[in-house]
């Protein structure tokens, strides 16, 4: 393994925002991202959008996560992207969950950065976090 | 799209070192963040801080996994935030050795109690073994201390050689363990009870905990404590119970430290430590590039081949790594 002393790795901010009950699934995209070397500052459930500013902020994260129930993305994720500009806070959003297809544009359009499906592989969740903050940079 | 900016990227350390200085969190993040790094921007910003450190009690918090030191913290942190204090937590986690990345989960249990009280809140990963830890958190030590927080309080698991050594050089250590033996056993074998200035019975609801007390009270009646005798809380921390009783002794060990002139004597304490660990580093740096050089690699040869003894050399090494 290469000298990492001065590199620092990824940091992303993962929270559940709204109130559904279990965070399993975000507790898997969190160990898929440790596995692809990331810090994963983990918020769990029950979340609000100031909370993950926050912790951002104090955490010098470079992306935040969020997932959420079912049917409440659209308006949650707007809530967040808003919530990211007016803060000034500078990074991407990514979106785990269930997306119905109509809605991925919209995510989009939104500045959602990327959307990660219950299939993603912890490839696919790694690139799309490098790629997303990246991006940004 | 929306491209959101950062408000601090592009500005020289000295500028967001200031900002910090004036409370500006997301400045507080970044320079942590430097801190950890290492690096010229690092050394830039340790001269910068350093003038201004001195001031924050240093209080580090170990034990067990799973003792709920975090649940503990962030209550700590809370009631003194709570009563006018500016506190600041620095959670630190192990990163995984083979991927380097890492699950940092004490602040889920800090928030609650935390969220808009001032806490400041920063989680760390261990990012691997070797001297790294040991410059990085008195570095992000020194930065909270230098922004102005009064408490800094120092999480860290009390399994590791770095880990503890950390936990031992705050100004007050409190070493937390849970009712039953095996605990308090594991945390004389881990080496932790000798670090201690208070001693936490946290998940005082469960049974034991006042076997657990007399456990470490018979422990320090055969130990010397003349100069200090650790006291023992009993500590409810998902309750809050107790973590009055802990501020008090935390205060208590504080004043005892500046009453015996022991303030002082901690802080060379941990400068050595963290010298040593640095200059251990630099030496290691140097030794290997000497190796690596031209020279150093005739004295291999000639070692190798048995044309040189190893005494002479280590001596045609140690010309080429102090000349003169
Ligand atoms: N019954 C009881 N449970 C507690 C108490 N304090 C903490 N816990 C629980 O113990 C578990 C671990 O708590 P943490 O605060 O995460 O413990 P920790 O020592 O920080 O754990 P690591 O950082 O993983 O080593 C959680 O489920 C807490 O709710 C207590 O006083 N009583
Ligand atoms: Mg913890």
């Amino acid at each position: 393994m290469s000298d990492t002393t001065n590199e620092k790795p990824l940091r992303i901010v993962l929270a559940k925002l709204g109130l559904d009950g279990h965070d399993r699934g975000l507790k898997v995209v969190a160990r898929m991202l440790r596995d692809g070397g990331l810090e994963v500052i983990y918020l769990g459930l029950r979340q609000t959008t100031d909370q993950v500013i926050a912790a951002v902020e104090q955490e010098d994260a470079d992306a935040i996560g969020i997932s959420m129930l079912n049917g409440g993305h659209l308006a949650l994720s707007q809530k967040m992207i808003n919530a990211i500009n007016e803060a000034e806070a500078g990074v991407p959003l990514i979106v785990g969950g269930i997306v119905p297809e109509a809605d991925v544009e919209k995510l989009n359009e939104m500045g959602v950065a990327a959307i990660l499906g219950p299939g993603s592989s912890s490839e696919d969740c790694v690139a799309s976090v490098r790629a997303a903050v990246a991006a940004l940079a | 799209m929306n491209q959101p900016t950062s408000g601090l990227r592009g500005l020289p350390v000295s500028d967001i070192f200031t900002r910090a200085c004036d409370g500006d969190r997301r400045a507080i993040g970044r320079v942590l963040s430097i801190a950890e790094r290492g690096g010229t921007d690092s050394i830039e910003l340790g001269e910068l801080a350093h003038k201004l450190t001195g001031n924050a009690h240093v209080v580090g918090i170990t034990g067990a996994p799973g003792a709920g030191k975090s649940t503990l913290t962030g209550r700590l942190a809370a009631t003194l935030a709570a009563s006018g204090r500016r506190v600041a937590v620095l959670a630190i986690d192990p990163s995984s050795p083979v991927t380097g990345g890492a699950i940092l989960g004490d602040r889920i249990r800090m928030d609650e109690h935390n969220y808009g009280t001032g806490t400041f809140i920063r989680s760390m990963a261990t990012r691997g073994q070797g001297g790294g830890l040991a410059v990085a958190v008195p570095a992000a030590i020194r930065i909270l201390d230098a922004v102005g927080f009064e408490i800094v309080i120092v999480e860290t698991v009390g399994v590791g050689q770095i880990e503890i050594d950390i936990a031992g050089t705050a100004d007050t250590t409190a070493i937390v363990v849970t009712p039953g033996w095996g605990d308090a056993v594991q945390a004389n074998k881990a080496g932790l009870l000798e670090l201690a200035d208070v001693f936490v019975v946290n998940k005082a609801d469960r049974p034991g905990a006042s076997d657990s007390r007399r456990d470490l009270e018979l422990m320090l009646d055969l130990s010397d404590t003349s100069e200090w005798r650790p006291d023992i809380v009993l500590t409810v921390g998902t309750e809050g119970d107790g973590v009055d009783d802990l501020i008090t002794e935390l205060a208590r060990h504080r004043q005892h430290l500046a009453d015996a002139g022991q303030l002082e004597a901690r802080r060379r304490r941990r400068a050595q430590h963290e010298l040593r660990v640095r200059a251990g580093d630099a030496l290691a740096n140097r030794l290997k590039d000497a190796l690596n050089s031209a020279e150093g690699q005739s004295i291999i040869t000639a070692m190798a081949s048995g044309g040189a003894s190893p005494a002479s050399s280590l001596d045609r090494l140690l010309d080429e790594l102090y000349p003169n």
